[in-house]
């Protein structure tokens, strides 16, 4: 850069020119905090629904991860012209010689209702269902009780019964003390356990379950499988799911139904992923206005200082000083922004996280891209205004003083 | 004090070469119908002179500011500044020779408000690629330089109309300029501040730098060894130097 003419060019050091872009926002705070401000909105909207979708997903893929999504079930088929809503009693035998098959647990409907005491009106039911069970039910749901204890080899052959949470609530007993009685299917039966919801199998929360063996000794019930729940080898889950209908159903494998309860929840979860990104548009759209009121502060800024850049021009700044020292100013306000951002975006998924007993995941990403766009929106906004500031010509901006 | 503080060596010397010189300098301003603020202005500043010029408002003095400070440039004629034919000279090179060699001085004093004396005198050596220590010592030593001295630390807006001038007059003095061109100096002042002022440019001067004063006010231009009347856009009377 050096001139024939032998002239020392003039020079602002890079501390230098920050420390002039940052004049405006130290005689005009307020106002630099408020176009701050709407960055700052933006760019937390964006990393607040980032953070939060990862962290929902890295809490469902420990739930399924719990849960495994090696469960399948098969269901008696319902609706007009599709079989008895029965499946044949050896389906069970037949689909626990399926090779993979580790675990197998029967659920029967029983035709039965539950009231809190016999002077319940009959109507009265709470939509609670009586199912008959197996033993082993518990743990190939992968469920929990949360105050008694499950059925046994010994209880499920009495009039015992275990409550689902719902149904539990229903029938008004939160604590099992082994003498609460339930009136069903017109005898007492004995609550010994209330469970945890189960998350694969909601169906189960409104239902008191009893015993295979007590259901046939009490309750005059046939012990036909309504469904089956199957735990596979997790590698072959495709390969049993493609046989399942009809070995449960050799005459009629269109009658049933096969489902894996996991797929559900990945279900719910892409259904997310659109709300993620109507979210993410409108975060979009926060930092967009955000960087239009950035670039209305520097477009007023550069009128109101029109003296100062005239000072600026006679001590022997150049254009490109003047420029840089106004684009500099939109750069540190879109900055501040995009850091609040992202701490404020951080502290709300951590919040929020928290209340949902999530791990609070920010993806990098997020971080990084949050910031870049705020510096990207500050150079947008802030050009136009610089390049006004330095096409003024100094005697103007002397002159308008 | 000022033994050690006239630092512009070439200011102390008090040879008769010149400074600033201005040949058949015409502005016209491309407005309907066009302005014509200066018709063929000659006027030359040697080094360590002291000139008031003098004009009624509209005689054109802004502009002869202007075009001497290298702020813009003439439509016709020749403008050097410290040997440089600002012809010559690009944007970039106009604003290295204003850095190095131009100091003003307003009448509205521009400092930047929340910024303290010191800092505001630095500023005045803020493109000259000096370090930030250099240029606050150099910006201490001219406040000493206008009895400012006890005002270092204070905030521009806690100073008053006079002691804000006379920071600004730090801050054209702090790079050592070959010449220092004041607009109306004394213009939002009171009497006894702008007597002072008019005292310590007239100090500054005998220390060896070169003033050009603009005013509208005959009484300070008349008072400086050298007075120049501008009216019309012309030079209408130059006394020379009168002793």
């Amino acid at each position: 850069m050096s001139k024939s003419n032998g002239l020392v060019p003039s020079k602002l050091h890079a501390a230098d020119a920050v420390r002039t872009a940052s004049v405006g926002l130290h005689t005009r705070k307020l106002r630099a905090a408020l176009s701050a401000l709407g960055i700052m909105i933006g760019i937390a909207a964006m990393v607040g629904v980032l953070g939060l979708s990862e962290s929902s997903k890295s809490d469902l893929l420990a739930q399924l991860d719990r849960l495994g999504t090696n469960l399948l079930t098969v269901q008696a088929g319902t609706g007009i012209g599709i079989g008895s809503g029965e499946l044949p009693a050896e389906a069970t035998g037949m689909i626990s010689r399926i090779g993979p098959v580790e675990q197998t647990s029967t659920i029967s409907s029983v035709d039965a209702n539950v009231y809190k005491s016999d002077y319940i009106p009959e109507g009265q039911t709470g939509g609670i269902t009586v199912q008959a069970v197996d033993v082993n039910l518990l743990d190939t749901l992968a469920g929990s009780v949360a105050d008694g204890k499950f059925l046994d080899e010994a209880t499920a052959t009495y009039p015992t019964a275990v409550l689902g949470s719902v149904a539990a609530e229903r029938l008004g007993i939160r604590e099992v003390t082994g003498t609460q009685q339930v009136w069903l299917g017109d005898q007492w039966f004995t609550v010994i356990g209330v469970l945890d919801e189960f998350e694969l199998n909601p169906d189960l929360d409104r239902a008191a379950l009893v015993g295979m063996t007590t259901s046939e000794t009490f309750l005059d019930h046939e012990t036909v499988p309504s469904s089956i729940l199957i735990r596979v080898d997790p590698d072959y889950v495709d390969d049993v799911t493609a046989v399942l209908s009809a070995t449960a159903n050799p005459q009629n494998p269109e009658e049933v139904e096969v489902a894996r309860p996991s797929d559900a929840l990945e279900a719910k979860e892409a259904a997310d992923d659109a709300f993620t990104a109507l979210f993410l548009g409108l975060g979009a759209v926060a930092l967009l206005v955000g960087g239009v009121g950035i670039a209305n502060v520097m477009v007023i800024s550069v009128l109101e200082r029109r003296s100062e850049i005239g000072l600026r021009r006679a001590l022997g700044a150049t254009k490109r000083h003047v420029a840089v020292q106004f684009l500099g100013e939109a750069l540190l306000l879109s900055a501040a922004g995009g850091v609040g951002g992202v701490l404020l975006g951080w502290a709300v998924t951590g919040v929020y996280a928290n209340i949902r007993g999530w791990t609070t995941l920010i993806p990098p990403l997020a971080i990084g891209g949050g910031i870049a766009a705020a510096l990207v929106i500050g150079v947008i906004a802030g050009l136009y205004p610089a390049i006004r500031a330095a096409r003024l010509s100094p005697t103007e901006a002397l002159r308008s003083a | 004090m000022t033994a050690t503080l006239a630092a512009d060596p070439s200011a102390s010397s008090a040879g008769s070469d010149v400074v600033l010189s201005l040949e058949g300098v015409t502005k016209e301003y491309p407005t309907t119908p066009p302005v014509r603020a200066l018709r063929g202005v000659d006027f030359a500043v040697t080094r360590g002179e002291l000139i008031g010029v003098v004009g009624p408002s509209g005689s054109g003095k802004s502009t002869l500011l202007h075009i001497m400070g290298t702020l813009d440039r003439p439509t016709a004629g020749e403008v050097t500044v410290a040997g440089y034919d600002v012809a010559d000279l690009s944007d970039k090179d106009l604003s290295a020779l204003r850095s190095r060699h131009i100091g003003f001085v307003f009448q509205q004093f521009h400092l930047l408000s929340g910024y303290t004396a010191l800092d505001n005198v630095a500023d005045g050596l803020l493109y000259t690629g000096l370090n930030v220590r250099t240029r606050r010592e150099l910006a201490r030593r001219a406040l000493l330089r206008v009895d400012m001295g006890h005002r270092l630390h204070h905030v521009a807006t806690k100073l008053s109309g006079g002691e804000r001038q006379r920071v600004a007059v730090a801050r054209a003095l702090v790079g050592s300029p070959s010449i220092v061109l004041a607009d109306e100096p004394t213009g939002n002042l009171d009497t006894k501040n702008s007597d002072a002022i008019v005292e310590l440019i007239h100090q500054i001067n005998e220390e060896g730098v070169t003033f050009v004063v603009i005013t509208h006010n005959p009484d300070i231009a008349e008072a400086f060894p050298r007075t120049a009347g501008l009216r019309d856009g012309r030079i209408e009377y130059d006394t020379g130097v009168k002793r």
